[in-house]
């Protein structure tokens, strides 16, 4: 079954670039997506389109069978709740704990009056603890986010999208900021997820070693449009090249070595 | 490629017209100057003339009359209470404001552009201004001292942390805002962590200049010591008025310093 | 089924301290409010009556455009000369209050205790008391300001001179400079740009200082408008308030302006 269904997905930015271009696609329930593309291609456009952070231009999107380009403000707030979002840069409050910045996965779960004065029903701190328990920093819940390592914080970031309770989860070059050894731990934290329990993950990376080892699938992106579509098992260097533009050089592979800073 | 070469090398005309652009800035400077000296008939004679009347007057305060700094200990309680209550009561106010002075939280541009004219207006009034009027409306005293502190600490306070809440960090706003929550959730869990400790020291830095203003409120009527040093003054009882200064100046001194130890705290 | 409730302070570690820090506030506060006097009856009439005078102030008097407009040049007048008074004596003294130009440390600190000990006034103060020896005028106001602007310039300018490059001093000595050519043409160079920036800082105060200046008697707007205030004369006090918004707004702008020119 699909979940996510784009058609003719198009975005333009106020100052007039064309960010995505006709983009039509299909990710199934479940999925484990891995976006690939040279830096500008529209990688970061797409997903952020999926959560309507960014509004689209052209086309239309789909999202369990129903069209999410016009949603009002409420429905839209209800349907951002259901997609986890996963950033290259955290986006944590460094200033506050790691179980505050979790808890702001629940917000939607939670009446206003009660995120207002910081008084979250039991279920919904366990909830959270759960999470980070997951994500194996539950130790840390009370730590400012600023105290933790990279890879820490990247979890505490999984760990605020997993607290949503997601259908989808959009990752938008989470190891960006990682050295390759945490790169591979948290890569790994996101393939147990969506293994154990289901949710359907989409990925942007720009390492293709990365990509091979870990996506079901590959989506290819190229100046905005959509050049690859397929099982990454298919996806050859060749393939690559064409999805780059360009013969693939070291720097689009990231080559483990050292410890993990865990 | 011409143009970074003109870049590298100024060419004669560049040079000339840098030198006249100097110049011409050095007359504008001249012709300020003349224009000023004359309006406020300013004359190095008078000044150095009127020098020993100035020292006499300093002469004449000496010794402070210290048995009248008994008699201060209301007034300077008084003008304590009116520069705590103006300047929390201000930063009350200064809340919403700040919210809605910063483009990155008020995504409202007429509302924007509404809410920075109006902090801007306000801030261009001094708290003496604001007390003298005050003091016609709601009678003489320190009440209106507090209003006035009040709405020049508001408009001091929204100006300087609502530009430095528009330089915070706006990846947990996303971040709150991809996960549906509505904008006050986004102010409390984003906004709030972020801007309260500089929010804090913009507090403590209002609260130094109310104090200092809070000490002449009363030249105008509005409570506090300033109305020691305004009879003191009228009454030619000199001595007396050394007395109100030393002791502001000894409250200042300590004020500060509480500031400068609580702001290091906080940091 | 969410019944129970749970504090999100029950899970993170906030120091007794806080706790301390609201109660000595909110105690202050109480106090504070408690001399203020206020009661029912102070509101219930303060409230209309100050509705009256803020609708007697519009329209402003225009009649009085052209006399406040003088007064304000005034105002301007006492900023400018004040503050450039206060210029000129702040250098020698932010020279000597800083650390790192090898003058003694009981220099630079008996400097720096008498630059604080003029900040603590407010300009009024000053203002008063040149009044009282001077005589009412706008030579007062510039007195006033040109002293209670040495505190505030002086201690910002040394903290600049404590801030540069250490570097060219050192270059210039290295070439048998003396002290002077090293100190005109290595520390000079670097301070003077900002010097000009916190000097036009300070002149936006100061023109705020001046237009208030003439409630104590010291020349510009505020005798005006203390004149005007005594006899409740409010469309008087309409007219300038709206000249001085004006006029500070608009040197206020462009004083930024070419601070961030010159920075
Ligand atoms: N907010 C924005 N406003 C205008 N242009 C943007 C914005 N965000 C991205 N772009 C442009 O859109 C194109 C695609 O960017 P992006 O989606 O960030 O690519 P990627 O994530 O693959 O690097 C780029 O040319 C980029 O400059
Ligand atoms: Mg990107």
């Amino acid at each position: 079954m699909e979940i996510i269904e784009c058609e003719g997905l198009g975005v333009t930015y106020p100052g007039g670039v064309e960010a995505l271009k006709n983009v039509d696609l299909t990710i199934e329930d479940g999925d484990f997506v891995i976006v690939v593309g040279l830096s500008g291609a529209g990688k970061s456009t797409l997903l952020r389109t999926i959560n309507r952070l960014v509004e689209p231009t052209t086309g239309t999107i789909k999202v369990d069978g129903r069209v999410i380009n016009n949603l009002d403000k409420k429905e839209l707030k209800e349907y951002r709740s259901e997609v986890g979002m996963i950033f290259q840069n955290f986006n944590l409050v460094n200033r506050s704990s790691v179980l505050r910045n979790v808890l702001a996965g629940r917000l939607r779960e939670v009446p206003t009056w009660r995120t207002l004065l910081g008084l979250f029903p039991e279920e919904d701190v366990e909830e959270a603890l759960s999470c980070l328990e997951r994500v194996g920093i539950k130790e840390k819940a009370d730590s400012r986010a600023d105290e933790l390592s990279g890879g820490q914080q990247q979890r505490v970031g999984i760990a605020r999208a997993l607290a949503q309770e997601p259908k989808i989860l959009l990752a938008d070059e989470p190891v960006a900021s990682l050295d390759p050894p945490t790169s591979h731990a948290v890569m790994q934290d996101l393939k147990r997820i969506n293994e154990e329990d289901g949710i359907t993950t989409l990925v942007n990376l720009h390492f293709i070693d990365l990509a091979q080892e870990y996506g079901e699938k590959i989506i290819g992106l190229r100046e905005g449009e959509l050049v690859y579509q397929g099982p990454a098992s298919k996806v050859t260097e060749a393939k690559f090249e064409e999805i780059y533009g360009r013969s693939i050089t070291a720097d689009d592979q990231l080559t483990a070595g050292g410890e993990a800073d865990v | 490629m011409s143009n970074s070469a003109a870049e590298e090398k100024p060419s004669r005309f560049m040079l000339v017209m840098g030198k006249i652009k100097g110049l011409l800035a050095i007359i504008l400077v001249a012709i300020i100057y003349i224009w000023s000296a004359r309006g406020v008939g300013f004359s190095l004679i008078e000044i150095i003339g009127e020098l020993p009347s100035f020292f006499n007057l300093l002469w004449d305060m000496v010794p402070p009359n210290w048995a009248y700094s008994i008699r201060l200990i209301n007034p300077l309680l008084e003008t304590f209470q009116t520069a705590i209550a103006g300047t929390i009561l201000g930063t009350l106010l200064a809340i919403p404001l700040i919210l809605l002075c910063a483009s990155n939280v008020n995504r409202n541009n007429p509302l924007y552009f509404a809410s920075k004219g109006f902090m801007n207006l306000m801030r261009t009034i001094d708290p003496m201004l604001y007390a003298a009027i005050l003091v016609a409306g709601v009678g003489l005293g320190a009440f209106a001292g507090m209003l006035a502190l009040m709405f020049f600490s508001m408009a001091v306070n929204a100006k300087l942390t609502s530009e430095s809440l528009e330089a915070i960090d706006d990846g947990p706003l996303e971040a709150i805002e991809a996960c549906g929550g509505n904008k006050l959730e986004m102010i409390k869990y984003a906004v709030a962590p972020q801007i309260l400790p500089t929010f804090a020291s913009y507090t403590l830095y209002v609260f130094e200049i109310n104090i200092r203003a809070s000490t002449v409120l009363g030249l105008v009527g509005a409570g506090g010591i300033g109305v020691n040093l305004d009879t003191s003054l009228n009454l030619f009882r000199y001595p007396n008025a050394a007395m109100v200064i030393l002791a502001t100046f000894v409250v200042v001194v300590l004020i500060d310093h509480l500031s400068n130890v609580l702001r290091e705290e906080l940091v | 089924m969410k019944t129970s409730n749970t504090s999100l302070r029950d899970y993170e570690k906030k120091s007794m301290k806080w706790y301390v820090g609201y109660f000595v506030v909110l105690a202050l506060f109480i106090w504070s409010m408690i001399g203020m006097n206020i009661n029912l009856e102070r509101i219930s009439d303060g409230i209309p009556a100050m509705g009256r005078i803020l609708a007697l102030m519009v329209p402003p008097d225009t009649a009085r455009l052209e006399s406040s407009v003088i007064g304000m040049i005034e105002t301007i007048q006492i900023a400018v000369i004040g503050t450039t008074i206060a210029a000129i004596f702040s250098i020698p003294v932010s020279f000597m209050a800083a650390r790192n130009l090898g003058l003694p440390t009981a220099v630079s600190t008996a400097g720096k205790q008498i630059l604080n000990a003029i900040r603590t006034f407010p300009s009024l103060v000053f203002g008063i008391f040149f009044v009282a020896s001077y005589g009412p005028g706008p030579l007062a106001g510039v007195m006033a300001l040109g002293i209670n602007s040495i505190g505030m310039l002086g201690k910002l300018n040394s903290e600049i001179v404590e801030a540069i490059d250490p570097g060219p001093i050192e270059a210039l000595e290295a070439t048998g400079a003396n002290y002077p050519e090293m100190f005109l043409y290595a520390v000079i160079p670097q301070v003077l740009p900002e010097f000009i920036g916190t000097t036009l800082y300070r002149f936006e105060l100061n023109l705020r200082q001046a237009s208030v200046l003439g409630l104590v008697g010291a020349g510009g707007i505020g005798v005006t408008l203390m004149q005007a205030l005594q006899f409740r004369r409010w469309a008087i006090v309409g007219m300038t308030m709206l000249v001085i918004i004006v006029v500070v707004t608009i040197l206020d702008y462009s004083s930024a302006f070419i601070r961030k020119k010159i920075i």
